[in-house]
């Protein structure tokens, strides 16, 4: 606290030299000095991408929807009609969309009650260290290719494979028998089995369950699930009030990681299971093997109108109110 | 309180430590705290007066010693069970829940019919002067307007002990003032006994009927908050609370002829021409001013009295105040009363 300050001297210290006007610091003054074109040479590149490339595609997709194909020619007739939709309601479409969407909402259920306690482990238990190693640990299976995973299931759920190795040896051979007897999930052995099936898309979709969820506990303050024990709300009381609406938007933005890649996923249907077809098989025949476009691209359609239904049934039933 | 008869024990704590790893967060605190008073335990962050709010509500266990509220040990008590509501530095409202279910939590858990409830919840809305905000969500609301929502959610269960942590931090200057005012209105209107937690010390002085101060885990003192203000019974409380000259050693010695430590309020010395001789009962100190801080009021000056700067403070009673900053490098004689020297333990 001295006195009146004195200046300093010049000779003790120097003031830098002024930044010389160089062509970088002139574009940075000349974007300072015109923020809307700033704001266009941020967005210009993704919003290319995004309309022409992406909503470009599927808008083209659901043009070739309403083509229909020429039985005898097998060419597609470029006249606008409602003609293909109607073949989707077959029964044997039908039963495609029913198998196609229970498996996705069963992997989704399984999905959301596996990943939940292990987010709530990492966002309100896990020390640094542990997380990180869990972490890896859940990301891990995605550093390699996919087909070699579901390829290794195929092995593992295989008549050969480990898990009946496992029941064998423990002399409890008889409880897989009886599980692969359940009519519609069992079959011959597990890797023929909607069961198996239902097992490996678990297995390949849980980490994008995962990661929502965690996130979404994260961001809800400890002081919240103090301050509905301090008010009187037991344990059961606080998950269902509280912790449960807040994580809530992390569970249906998982759910539609999980839901919306079951449904769209035709590799895991060939490999595994009945070769029963699902709405991504379908398509895939529809296109490639029998050329009818027009059908495979109302298929396509299917899976977003499911998708847009499902979110508007989560929004009224408040799960993005906590948002 | 009633000042004739003995007033109940709302919280009593009994060598009470708290540690976390090798670090005592709470150091063999003993404390009672009576039925209906606004009680503040002040101190700097890291005090361990955060750490005795949380045992009360039961987010912490004490590591040893003794808790009771009213008169029941509370060790391993979970908060849901305890008769204790808290304002949480955060507010903590539920983001996705209205104002209105916000308020009638406690309610809600307590099965009270919905209608009355709603009642409640409008009467309590009125007591915190936010009415007809039912509806609203947290996120619609200022930092203020939550703060009180928070006071409503809590008091709305008419607990025994309402537990507030630092509630008024986040807010500005002029608001804090107003909600300290009226925290203080609203504690005398309920009857409720207060727990206030915060590190300013005004605060402290404005609400409070006692005050604990703490330090690294140990109370200083508990007094009233002229008590802690006019008889600091640690060089700690004496600088915390309020300014303070602390004369020390040498110093001392040279003052009042023994090495005991003391310290006087800057407000209480007086400012006098040079040499200027003392009354019987009156120290006399000649210094030179360093520094002047002109601060509207009042005027605070830095006094050189050889080896120690005295600080002291001067009502600007006179529009000529204005001219004090010139007053630099004049000697002076500063004068104050031995009455107002107090004797305080200074940590080695």
């Amino acid at each position: 606290m001295s006195a009146v300050p004195q200046p300093v001297s010049q000779t003790t210290s120097e003031r830098p030299a002024p930044p010389k006007p160089s062509l970088l610091r002139r574009i940075s003054t000349f974007f300072h000095a015109h923020p809307t074109l700033t704001l266009i040479a941020l967005l210009s590149l993704p919003l290319l991408w995004l309309f022409v490339i992406y909503l470009g595609s599927i808008g083209a997709m659901l043009t070739q929807s309403f083509f229909s194909l020429d039985p005898f020619s097998g060419r597609v007739v470029r006249t606008p009609t409602l003609s293909t939709y109607q073949q989707l309601f077959t029964p044997a479409n039908l039963d495609i969309f029913l198998r196609t969407v229970t498996m996705a909402a069963a992997v989704t259920l399984a999905c959301a009650v596996i990943a939940f306690p292990l987010s709530y482990y990492f966002a309100r238990y896990a020390s640094r260290r542990a997380k990180s190693i869990l972490f890896l640990g859940v990301m891990l299976p995605l550093w390699s290719s996919y087909l070699v995973r579901v390829y290794a299931w195929k092995l593992i759920l295989a008549d050969e494979g480990i898990i009946s190795w496992v029941f064998t040896t423990l002399g409890i051979r008889g409880v897989l028998d009886a599980i692969l007897n359940i009519p519609v999930i069992g079959g011959s052995s597990l890797s023929f089995s909607f069961l198996g099936m239902f097992i490996v898309f678990v297995y390949i979709w849980l980490p994008f369950m995962i990661l929502p969820v965690t996130a979404a506990l994260e961001r809800v303050p400890n002081s919240l699930i103090e301050a509905s024990g301090d008010l009187g709300g037991k344990p059961g009381l606080t998950f269902r009030k509280i912790i449960f609406p807040l994580a809530l938007p992390g569970i249906v933005a998982g759910s539609i990681f999980t839901f919306s890649l079951t449904m769209g996923d035709y590799i895991i249907p060939q490999i595994i299971g009945n070769s029963s077809y699902f709405i991504g098989g379908a398509v895939y025949t529809f296109y490639g093997t029998a050329g009818n476009i027009p059908l495979a691209a109302a298929f396509t359609v299917v899976p977003i109108i499911i998708m847009i239904v499902y979110l508007l049934v989560a929004r009224r039933m408040g799960a993005f109110d906590a948002l | 309180m009633d000042s004739e008869s003995i007033p109940s024990i709302a919280v009593q704590f009994r060598a009470v430590e708290r540690h976390f790893g090798a670090v005592k967060a709470v150091d063999n605190v003993t404390m009672d705290i009576y039925d209906g008073e606004f009680f503040s335990m002040l101190g700097p962050s890291g005090s361990g007066k955060t750490t005795c709010l949380r045992m009360i509500a039961g987010f912490e266990q004490p590591s040893s010693g003794s808790i009771q509220l009213h008169g029941k040990e509370v060790a391993g008590v979970p908060p849901y069970e305890r008769d204790v509501n808290t304002v949480f530095q955060d507010y903590a409202l539920f983001p996705h829940m209205t104002i209105a279910d916000n308020v009638g939590y406690g309610l809600m858990i307590r099965k009270v019919p919905k209608k009355e409830r709603d009642r409640r919840v409008t009467d309590m809305l009125e007591l915190v002067r936010l009415p007809g905000i039912q509806k609203r969500k947290p996120s619609q609301l200022s930092g203020g307007q939550r703060q009180r929502i928070a006071l409503a959610r809590a008091l709305i269960n008419q607990p025994g002990v309402l537990l507030l942590d630092e509630p008024l931090g986040a807010l500005d200057l002029k608001l804090r003032q107003d909600m300290q005012i009226e925290l203080k209105a609203i504690q005398q209107q309920v009857g409720i006994t207060f727990i206030y937690v915060t590190h300013d010390q005004e605060e402290a002085l404005t609400m409070s009927d006692r005050i604990a101060i703490f330090n690294a885990g140990k109370i200083e003192q508990i007094g009233t908050p002229a008590d802690v203000y006019e008889r600091p019974s640690t060089a700690f409380v004496a600088g915390f609370v309020g300014t303070s000259n602390i004369f020390t050693g040498e110093v001392a010695r040279t003052i009042s002829g023994e090495s005991r430590a003391f310290t006087v309020r800057p407000e209480r010395i007086r400012l006098c021409p040079p040499s200027t001789t003392a009354e019987a009962g009156i120290r006399a100190v000649s210094g030179t001013i360093r520094d002047v801080v002109y601060l509207g009021s009042n005027t605070r000056y830095l006094v050189d009295i050889g080896g120690k700067d005295v600080i002291v403070t001067q009502q600007n009673l006179e529009t000529t105040s204005m001219h004090v900053i010139e007053r630099r490098g004049e000697a002076v004689t500063l004068l104050w009363a031995r009455e107002h020297e107090r004797p305080v333990a200074v940590e080695a």
